[in-house]
């Protein structure tokens, strides 16, 4: 799904996060928001999953205005910094939650739910936590359970908050190139939030970098690294 | 002597063999002997003797004294009457709790220190004043009240006056309880089962209620205590009618100001006995669900 952000701007009371930032984002393209922390990275990550509405500007989904939308209706895959997964549910319960949760008559039947439980498991490499609770996982399970969750859904995009945030460098590298793969499988227009250059740049296919609420440069990693367009970008990038 | 030089220059450990038994504290026997009588023996004054006496008193003259003096109609009244107003005065408290606590939590908006505020007076504001306030509002003397007896529905000296007096004094506890709770959680859980395309209720009851469930259960147990309990602000507004509107908390000061000691105390045995419950329906609940206790902990 293409993306389109137009113009859109936010303020808390009078603070401003987001001064007003235009940005088109290809169909199916895995994209990083880079920046340091306060430079309304993740706002924009949360205006586009519709928990956070804009104080003016526009949202485009595929040429349609859905600025409007609310957050059930924007069906974005979520993937949360903390994972937010349900500590009450199993495994199973938390991926189901999203299928679950549709009205009565798109709601797939019971058997049709295990099926496609069953299928973001393998997708994750995790076959055989189905009944376990979150607090029993490692970091890295509980973050790609999170992103099957969010899969679970047939998200039309994939908003991912810090996604490798909580974990050690090791698990960090294997994980990226989990998502990679599921990027490149599911086809989704992905957006990611982080503030490591390393991990968008290698990652991602077009890079965005923020700074103070503003857009400092939009690019291909390699172009970013040739001629970065600010002195903020340089230094941010040489960090 | 020779083995103690030995020992000292290769610093060979001498009593390694058999390791003594350290205790885990530094503080000397005596010290710690006293701490613990200390320690029981404010239990036993402050907790166990004033039950004990309670009971006690209400079968000095035999457990068929104390039986008669409940089955007199003013002290099953009484006891009917507590239940009911409990019956009411909690649920409300219980809904009013989780909406409060939901609303601060979950939201910002203006004036929410004020609010909190708000619910917490009921804890600052003397039970007594509280009743009298009502009076003043609802009583035959007000412009309200006068208008609501002649219609038929008095306030005061009736039960909507003891339900609201019980309502006001037990108004913070299930916010209070579930405040700090769902200030821990914070708010992603919901979030994220709103980006699954939950609707609010739904959240509501699949993943806010289930993570605070626990919080919720003690702040309506302390509740109904105190619901049942409570005497200043309901001695004010009941009037203390015999047999009509004296609840079990102003039977007992009755009866025990007419010398009426076994009924007295028996009636207060009963109190007892139905917060002990509430504390022993607690326990049971905590040991059957240990397990499901721990997985909802924060991870």
């Amino acid at each position: 799904m293409h993306i389109e952000i137009d113009e859109i701007a936010k303020s808390f009371g009078t603070t401003t996060a987001l001064h007003p930032v235009s940005l088109p984002i290809p169909s199916g393209a895995l994209v990083a928001l880079l920046g340091p922390s306060g430079s309304g990275k993740t706002t924009l990550l949360r205006i586009l999953g519709g928990l956070e509405f804009p104080t003016s500007g526009r949202v485009l989904f595929d040429g349609q205005d859905a600025t409007g939308l609310s957050v059930q209706e924007r069906r974005a895959g979520f993937v949360f910094q903390s994972y937010a997964l349900f500590r009450h549910m199993t495994v199973f319960e938390n991926i189901a939650y999203g299928l679950r949760a549709r009205p009565r008559r798109t709601r797939p039947p019971e058997a049709e739910i295990e099926r496609r439980v069953t299928k973001l498991l393998d997708l994750i490499q995790l076959p055989q936590i189905a009944k376990r609770f979150p607090n029993q996982l490692s970091g890295g399970q509980r973050q790609r359970v999170a992103l099957a969750r969010a899969l679970a859904i047939e998200p039309r995009m994939l908003l991912l908050d810090e996604p490798f945030g909580a974990l050690d460098a090791r698990v960090r590298k294997e994980l990226r190139h989990g998502l990679r793969e599921i990027h490149d499988t599911t086809g989704l227009t992905t957006v990611f939030v982080t503030h490591d250059q390393d991990e968008a740049m290698e990652l991602a296919d077009l890079v965005v970098v923020m700074s103070m609420g503003k857009i400092e440069q939009v690019g291909r990693p390699q172009d970013i690294r040739a001629r970065p367009a600010t002195p903020f970008v340089r230094e941010f990038i040489e960090a | 002597m020779y083995d103690r030089a030995l020992s000292e220059t290769y610093s060979l450990p001498t009593q390694q063999a058999r390791p003594k038994w350290r205790p885990v504290t530094e503080e000397s026997p005596l010290t710690r002997a006293i701490l613990i009588a200390v320690a029981l023996g404010g239990l036993a004054l402050l907790v166990v003797a004033p039950l004990a006496v309670v009971f006690a008193e209400a079968l000095a003259k035999g457990a068929g004294a104390a039986v008669a003096s409940l089955a007199k109609p003013e002290a099953l009244s009484a006891i009917k009457l507590t239940l009911i107003v409990a019956a009411i005065s909690v649920p409300f408290n219980a809904i009013f709790g989780v909406a409060a606590a939901w609303t601060i939590t979950k939201f910002d908006f203006r004036g929410k220190a004020f609010l909190i505020t708000l619910i917490d007076l009921p804890f600052s504001v003397s039970p007594v004043v509280a009743g009298l306030a009502l009076v003043l509002l609802f009583g035959t003397n007000s412009l309200l009240g006068g208008w609501l007896v002649a219609s038929g529905f008095p306030i005061i000296f009736a039960l909507p006056g003891i339900v609201l007096a019980s309502i006001f004094v037990t108004f913070p506890f299930v916010a209070r309880e579930l405040i700090p709770v769902m200030i821990e959680q914070g708010r992603t859980e919901e979030e994220a089962a709103l980006t699954l395309g939950a609707s609010g209720w739904r959240v509501f009851s699949t993943v806010t209620l289930p993570n605070i469930k626990w919080a919720l259960l003690y702040g309506v147990l302390l509740c109904n205590a105190r619901a049942m309990g409570e005497f200043g602000a309901v001695a004010v507004v009941s009037g203390k009618i015999r047999g009509q509107t004296a609840t079990m908390p102003i039977t007992i000061e009755m009866l025990y100001n007419e010398y009426l000691s076994v009924a007295a105390f028996t009636l207060a045995g009963v109190l007892a006995l139905l917060a002990l419950l509430t504390l022993i329906l607690k326990t049971g609940l905590e040991w059957r669900h240990a397990d499901q206790l721990a997985a909802t902990r924060r991870h």
